[in-house]
């Protein structure tokens, strides 16, 4: 049908798609659910993405007309940050109250002609990284990291990093998910080096840039040979075709499975390097030790909350959510989901068993992060092991409410580890400013001197190893029951379960001892003092951390996995 | 949203209230703290007080409170298996999460009565002890009140998540509690408490998950966490929705586990001697005196009730753990030389009586109940142990604490005489000792002579055994006696430090000593709160196994006949 079109009809479709018909839409409709405020025109659905974009070019014009003396480059970007969070949540309320049918607008509707997504997985992941970026420039400004000279360039590139992550979580194609991927990596690899005049943060860097380099190739080649197999790299349009090119009848492994799967796995390596899978994750304990504390902390949380909401994008849109239950596919996407979930142990088992002998706290938590993306992996493994079980569960809507599940407490388990890991990473850069050191044996006896920072460091490690009462249990108890789930339609499942449940027990050992060192341990000789006074900037940051650490897990757990649940389920039609 | 509502909460949350207030006071105000600490624990003291004897109704045998419709009708008016069906309407219950079906659901019975006042008792008088902690005072008054939450919690809790929360709430107080202000290997001592105990905590996690995913039969319905409807399902009270006996076997071992970690159950046991001898004197009164007892709880509650059929499967080996706990935790406690360390063992061996009260549950061949009147003697008698011991064994720790504090040693082959210099003491000690040996007239005997007398109906070997274990306690005690208290002289360092009992301390030992008396004389102050429970709990039992057998059975009649 485009073919019958002219070229000025194309454009004004175009300028429509972007624009929209009504701009500006109606703000006091937002709430009602009656107005399609922000669902019409692309430019509207993409709002805080422009003021990302908006607050960068600010920065930069900041520096070059020398108005940095007049306004703060932290300051500018506190404030774009806020700006386009508060865009989100509007978003993402008017979403939540929308009404089909006096509104006739149909979630999901697609981006700037189809390439990016809009619906409320997008706007809930928006809110996600939007408050991190906030939090994190927030605890920039506390701890000082980038002076007031280097401000807008560090902030320009962590802006820039969130802004491919914002494309990342709203692919619809192929070409975004690169696109995002590389767009996030590039301002990641400048900000590890950041610190230059550090011999570890430029090996880091470069590190980071070799690896990152290597998997965005893969990946690339992966795209290539999928996009050419399917004829489309559209993720709409990506089951319907697969079912195709495979062919019905018994699945023989021929030459197009073959290449399918190459390019299935080769997509996968490169988002596994994004999630520090193993064995992809050798750049992130040196990323993480060069890196400044701040970084290493957003890198830990926002580029795996983007991956993990891409990797489900992917995931789906091989999987096809509109197909009849029986496509050809299935089984080897059922095999895919306890290859994924295996994988995923390990990652855990590796995390956890290396994470030991670690007394830099910036390395542990690194490897403390590669077993989480571990535990996290697993409930999408379990995700894929139930949206196949066709053979086990005919009934698809049955077999989507149990990977809505899974999805569920994998967007519960983000929300949770973006608070826990933020805190812990807060607390280790507030520590470092004043004791100079990141050896957590040189903790000795700091709760007697800081008490909140201590305390939060314990609430925030409890909440990593899935103690009750904090969010982290919460999230690990979600993931388990999807676990468990899956076990009954595969008894692997349940073997990965048993790994998950004792890399419980190992993590203990070395979160606890860095409470160790803080609570039982006496100071060392002429070590300085650690002195954050109450009631101030940090002192209450870090206390708010630690209260919504423990909120996840009580009162919060409610709201945010009812939340979870409606967006999970709203990528189900 | 009742009133039983809100004084359960406040039982549970009073104490987390009074350490935020703790948290607010000056850090210089040492009195001022410990005194605020001492009111909040004494207040939820006479809130249990409250609850038993103003609240409680001990003629109902089921989980209390009930809903109003259940009020009216005269109690006793409902047979066993109408009140384990009746698990919607009792308890008080409010959603927590409700798209998971998670409720904050507490309820008490003849069985947690008993054990939420000893929590009280215990708490408050070990908050009277602990004002021989000189360090950090601020930190420890508010991780010891958090603690106290958590152990209320346990046994207030009737919904299986809320309860695993408060179970693992209990452990991280704990943790710091032995570790900074514990003796030399405090650091050793608390991280291998908490991992043993963090251990059984996710095989329970796994046998939760278990039976909540088992308790919906179709897809519409929420599965739940609600213990007493979990038990209607094991004891197959609920059509069409049973636990296989494969399902209850592997639930029951994991949830055993777990809980035989706690109580300790020999080889379960090795992290007790460490976390007592270690700990503060007032940690290891809570540690004996409360802790040990959520173990034999969670066997009561949750175990037996939700997998009749594991259970009965594996009753021989919880038999023959309990006397092999008895025995080995005698022995070991005569081979002590440290005085804190034979207390310890000693705990091992007295906590044996309860696994082995609550296991003696016999059946014939076909599975009908052979004479459950005895297993019903067991259950009482593993209860009033666990109380018991919960008095007898927090006043050993707090003795063996005063001559601590005093002596700064505990070897049991330097002391001697002690009678002689503090007299009010050794008095003291020499009751509470002789109530953990079992004497006649004090806490320990009653508990122990049932227990024994209920295991001869299960096995007379066994019962021998287990009744020789009484003569090994008796050696172990009446040893330390002697060398400790008795004996012309003292022989260890300090001789000088040796003072008279404060009046604090005497007033700890002395409601210690009193409370044994009054429970070796009157056992039925105690039996009449919870003899309708217990007698519910091995009814239920009894037809809970026949169900929850039934459909094998039949299975494997039809084999049969074919």
């Amino acid at each position: 049908m485009v073919c019958d079109m002219n070229f000025s009809e194309l454009l004004s479709r175009v300028v429509q798609d972007t624009v929209g018909n009504n701009p500006f839409g109606d703000l006091s409709g937002v709430l009602s659910g009656k107005q399609p405020t922000f669902m019409d025109g692309s430019l509207l659905m993409f709002l805080p993405e422009l003021i990302v974009v908006g607050t960068i070019l600010a920065l930069l014009f900041v520096r070059l007309l020398d108005l940095d003396k007049v306004i703060s480059g932290q300051s500018v970007a506190l404030l774009g940050a806020t700006v386009a969070l508060l865009v989100a949540v509007v978003q993402f309320l008017a979403i939540k109250n929308l009404d089909p049918s006096t509104s006739g607008v149909v979630l999901p509707k697609t981006m700037f002609t189809g390439l990016l997504v809009y619906d409320a997985f997008t706007v809930f992941f928006k809110v996600f990284l939007l408050l991190f970026l906030q939090l994190v420039v927030y605890l920039t400004q506390l701890t000082g990291l980038p002076d007031r000279d280097d401000a807008p360039d560090f902030y320009t590139l962590l802006f820039g990093s969130t802004l491919g992550m914002l494309l990342m979580i709203s692919s619809n194609n192929l070409l975004m998910v690169f696109l995002g991927i590389e767009m996030t990596s590039v301002p990641s690899y400048a900000m590890v080096g950041f610190l230059k005049g550090r011999r570890t943060s430029s090996e880091a860097a470069f590190k980071y840039v070799v690896y990152g380099a290597g998997a965005a190739g893969v990946m690339l080649y992966g795209i290539s040979l999928m996009a050419g197999l399917l004829g489309t790299a559209s993720f709409p349009e990506m089951a319907a075709r697969l079912n195709l090119v495979i062919g019905s009848g018994p699945l023989k492994l021929d030459a197009t499975l073959l290449t399918l799967l190459l390019s299935i796995v080769m997509i996968l390596v490169g988002i596994a390097f994004k999630l520090s899978i193993f064995p992809f994750h050798f750049w992130g304990p040196d990323a993480f030790e060069g890196a400044a504390t701040e970084v290493a902390g957003f890198l830990s949380v926002a580029s795996k909350g983007a991956a993990f909401a891409l990797l489900i994008r992917v995931l789906l849109a091989l999987v096809g959510i509109d197909q009849a239950p029986s496509g050809v596919m299935t089984p080897v996407f059922f095999y895919l989901g306890i290859a994924i979930s295996v994988l995923a142990a390990v990652t855990a088992t590796f995390g956890n068993l290396a994470a030991y002998s670690q007394n830099n706290i910036k390395r542990l938590l690194a490897y403390s992060t590669i077993a989480h993306a571990g535990y996290m992996l697993m409930a999408v493994g379990a995700m894929m092991v139930l949206l196949n079980a066709s053979k086990h569960v005919p009934d698809p809507a049955a077999r989507w409410e149990l990977a809505i599940r899974a999805i569920e407490g994998l967007l519960f388990y983000l929300w949770v580890y973006m608070f826990m890991n933020l805190g812990a990473f807060a607390v280790a850069a507030l520590i470092r400013n004043e004791l100079f050191s990141e050896d957590i044996t040189d903790f000795g006896g700091l709760w007697t001197q800081a008490p909140v920072l201590s305390f939060t460091m314990a609430c925030c490690m409890f909440s990593l190893i899935g103690m009750p009462p904090f969010g982290g249990f919460t999230g690990k108890f979600m993931v388990f029951s999807s676990l468990f789930q899956a076990g009954h339609y595969h008894w692997a499942m349940w073997g990965v379960l048993a790994v998950a449940g004792i890399n419980t027990v190992f993590s203990l050992f070395y979160y606890v001892r860095v409470l160790k060192f803080m609570f039982i341990a006496p100071a060392k000789d002429g070590a300085r003092r650690v002195r954050v006074p109450a009631w101030s900037a940090a002192w209450f940051f870090v206390l708010s951390l630690a209260v919504l650490v423990l909120l996840t897990g009580m009162w919060g757990a409610a709201p945010l996995s009812a939340t979870a649940h409606e967006v999970a389920a709203a990528l189900f039609p | 949203m009742n009133d039983t509502f809100w004084l359960l909460t406040w039982i549970i949350f009073l104490p987390t209230a009074g350490a935020a207030g703790v948290a607010l006071i000056k850090k210089e105000s040492v009195e001022t703290m410990r005194a605020f600490a001492l009111a909040i624990t004494f207040a939820t003291f006479l809130l249990s007080i409250y609850l038993t004897w103003g609240v409680f109704d001990p003629t109902d045998p089921g989980i209390q409170p009930r809903a109003p419709e259940l009020v009216s009708k005269a109690a006793g008016g409902f047979s066993s298996q109408e009140i384990a069906k009746q698990y919607g309407q009792r308890g008080v219950s409010t959603t927590w999460i409700p798209g998971w079906n998670i409720e904050y659901r507490l309820g008490y019975d003849g069985i947690s009565v008993p054990l939420v006042l000893l929590t009280g008792l215990i708490s408050f008088l070990g908050m009277v002890a602990s004002w021989s902690i000189q360090k950090e005072v601020k930190g420890y008054l508010i991780l010891y009140l958090l603690l106290e939450t958590g152990m209320m919690g346990v046994f207030l809790a009737l919904d299986f998540f809320l309860f695993y929360v408060f179970w693992e709430v209990m452990l991280l107080p704990m943790y710091f509690l032995i570790g900074i202000w514990g003796g030399p290997r405090r650091e050793y001592a608390a991280i291998k408490f908490f991992l043993y105990t963090l251990f059984g905590s996710i095989l329970m996690l796994i046998a939760l998950l278990m039976l909540y995913f088992g308790s919906t039969g179709s897809g519409d319905v929420l599965p739940t966490f609600n213990i007493l409807k979990l038990s209607a399902i094991g004891q197959g009270l609920i059509p069409n929705l049973a636990y296989s006996p494969a399902v209850q076997l592997t639930a029951f071992i994991l949830l055993f586990i777990g809980f035989a970690i706690k109580v300790p159950v020999w080889p379960f046991h090795t992290w007790l001697p460490d976390a007592h001898v270690e700990a503060p004197t007032p940690i290891s009164m809570i540690l004996a005196g409360v802790l040990l007892k959520m173990g034999g709880y969670g066997i009561l509650r949750i175990a037996f009730p939700i997998c009749p059929a594991g259970a009965q499967a594996a009753c021989l080996v919880l038999v023959a753990l309990g006397v092999i706990s008895i025995i080995y935790g005698a022995f070991a406690a005569l081979a002590q030389t440290d005085f804190k360390r034979m207390v310890a063992y000693s705990s091992v061996s007295h906590m044996g009586y309860v696994l082995l009260g609550i296991a003696v549950w016999k059946l014939t061949d076909t599975g009908a109940a052979d004479g459950s009147r005895f297993w019903l003697q067991g259950i009482n008698g593993a209860m009033f142990q666990m109380i018991g011991h919960g008095i007898s064994s927090a006043g050993m720790f707090f003795m063996v604490g005063v001559i601590y504090d005093r002596v700064h040693h505990r070897d049991l082959n330097k002391f001697g005489g002690l009678i002689g210099l503090m007299p009010l003491y050794g008095g003291i000690a020499i009751g509470l000792f002789f109530a953990g040996l079992g004497l006649p007239g004090l806490c320990g005997f009653i508990g122990e002579v049932f227990v024994v007398l209920s295991s001869w109906n299960y096995s007379p070997v066994l019962a021998i055994v287990a009744a020789s274990g009484v003569i090994l306690t008796a050696g172990y005690i009446l040893w330390a006696v002697q060398r400790v208290y008795l004996g012309p002289e003292y022989k260890g360092p300090h001789p000088e430090a040796i003072t008279p009992l404060t009046e604090r301390e005497a007033f700890v030992g002395l409601t210690l000593l009193v409370f044994a008396v009054i429970l070796g004389v009157f056992p039925n102050l105690l039996f009449s709160k919870m003899e309708k429970s217990t007698e519910q709990f091995v009814s239920t039992m009894d037809a809970g196994y026949q169900a929850s057998i039934k459909p094998a059975t039949t299975t494997a009649a039809i084999t049969n006949t074919k």
